[in-house]
């Protein structure tokens, strides 16, 4: 049996729209956790929500990058291929999305493409399959009321330096959106965070 | 058998779809900033709202209520048509009540009633860019953007200044989004602008002819530029509404006859109907017309 014809939406227009409306609403509302409706059935080490994120919204116009371990397996490429018709790129400069299924593999931000001054929406908007670890942050900017103290599991290490560099570079610069556990998180790039 | 054919949900294609969720997502990580799109050909002319109706296409699912508004008024033949093809299309509730709305389409007005979290204003523009009529070259107009070059805006904000002794600039009147980009709020009057200021609702703009998304996010500061001797002012009217007495609204005046009878009431029919039904009257109301005289 091939996997690659299996694990799509069950209804493609509105399990789409579903999920689209979510990650609207995420990037909206930088910081928030909105329910993900469960749709994509993708093989491991694809996750759920990266499957759906991807189904929803990329197709032959959006270049994607896969972090090591979901490019080092056919069956997840396959299955890129066959439901969303989208290329794959290694290069993270060619890529409008990059889907990472482990915070460990996220290479550094400024290593994706991040637009230009004259075309900002020509940068990489990163999937990433997020961790359990919590971070105690302070959210400003944009679709934020005053500001957001929440915890989030933003990837550990340097993430909050390379963030703040990102945000220097606005209006150029990646767009996030944490996935998992049904949900997702938006961080654009008009977001300012800081550790709380 | 149906006689007529069957569309997609909400009349797109699910790549057109996809083309513009990913427009939208982008113009809503980069407040106020045009983000190009491949714009379709909509069942109806250019400058009859392809964009804001492309943009509504895009987002709107099943559990949606839309209320669509042509300069205020729910029953003025833009907005009824535009209504019509989303109830036909994507078989969504519709409304006119302001306040039961998820998604409000409209050409030319913010509706007098405060919007609220989770709601979005669909926004039909027809010049997206507000340097335009200052530089027609787009190659220009997106250095300067870039260069966030906004020194001609204020120029002619001060020729207006120097011939008419104030900002006369009444419609379509520049804001500042965010602290960055330049943005045109579509031709609403600038007496909606600072509605637009730290709104609670999404806020997303549909050019179809000129191929352009941008968006406010909530709780983004929107600025109307001005300066400091001649700081930015709404308009405002002598009178209150003739039909329902509301001040503080934005008025349309209406001719009555040909001897120079006229009335000033609610641009946003819904506001003055609600407020009818609540008891409150205007001067006009409950009145034949040939009272004016």
């Amino acid at each position: 049996m091939d996997l690659a014809i299996e694990g799509g939406f069950a209804d493609p227009v509105l399990d789409a729209q579903g999920a689209f409306r979510a990650i609207m609403d995420a990037l909206a509302c930088p910081g928030r956790r909105q329910a993900l409706p469960p749709g994509a059935a993708p093989p491991t080490p694809l996750t759920p929500e990266l499957g759906s994120v991807a189904l929803t919204l990329c197709d032959h116009d959006s270049p994607i990058w896969l972090d090591a371990i979901l490019a080092a397996d056919a069956a997840v490429g396959g299955w890129l291929r066959f439901q969303c018709g989208a290329p794959l790129t290694s290069d993270p400069t060619a890529a409008q999305f990059a889907l990472v299924s482990d915070s460990a593999l996220l290479p550094p931000l400024e290593r994706f493409t991040q637009g230009s001054d004259e075309y900002p929406d020509r940068s990489t908007t990163i999937v990433l399959a997020h961790g359990a670890t919590l971070h105690r942050l302070t959210l400003r900017g944009p679709g934020i009321k005053g500001e957001l103290v929440t915890e989030l599991p933003v990837p550990s290490g340097d993430f909050i330096a390379q963030w703040r560099a990102n945000r220097a570079r606005f209006p150029r610069g990646v767009d996030l959106l944490l996935v998992g556990d049904g949900a997702v998180i938006g961080l654009p790039r008009s977001t300012r965070i800081s550790e709380a | 058998m149906n006689s007529i054919a069957t569309y997609n949900f909400a009349y797109l294609d699910e790549q057109t779809k996809r083309m513009i969720r990913r427009a939208i997502l982008k113009a809503i990580a980069v407040p106020g900033y045009q983000v190009p799109f491949a714009s379709r050909e909509m069942p109806m002319p250019y400058g009859w709202g392809t964009g804001g109706v492309q943009v509504t296409a895009a987002i709107i699912g099943p559990t949606d209520v839309l209320k669509v508004i042509d300069q205020g008024a729910d029953d003025t033949t833009n907005a009824v048509s535009i209504r019509a093809f989303f109830a036909k299309v994507a078989n969504v509730a519709v409304t006119t009540h302001t306040a039961d709305a998820t998604i409000i389409q409209t050409r030319h007005r913010i509706p007098e009633k405060t919007l609220r979290e989770g709601q979005v204003l669909v926004y039909q523009v027809p010049i997206p860019e507000p340097l335009r009529f200052l530089e027609p070259r787009e190659t220009e107009t997106r250095k300067m953007h870039a260069l966030e070059e906004y020194g001609l805006m204020h120029v002619k904000l001060y020729e207006d200044i120097a011939r008419h002794g104030r900002i006369a600039t009444t419609y379509a009147y520049p804001v500042k989004v965010e602290g960055r980009y330049v943005m045109d709020p579509s031709p609403t009057p600038k007496f909606d602008n600072p509605k637009m200021h730290m709104s609670e609702a999404l806020q997303l703009f549909g050019a179809g002819r000129e191929k352009r998304i941008y968006a406010v996010p909530p709780h983004t500061e929107v600025v109307s530029l001005d300066f400091e001797d001649h700081p930015f002012e709404i308009q405002h009217f002598e009178e209150p509404c003739a039909l329902c007495g509301a001040t503080g609204v934005y008025l349309d005046e209406v001719i009555l006859d040909d001897h120079g009878g006229h009335m000033f009431v609610c641009s946003d029919t819904d506001n003055c109907e609600e407020r009818r039904a609540h008891g409150h009257r205007g001067v006009l109301a409950g009145h034949a017309l040939e009272a004016a005289e």
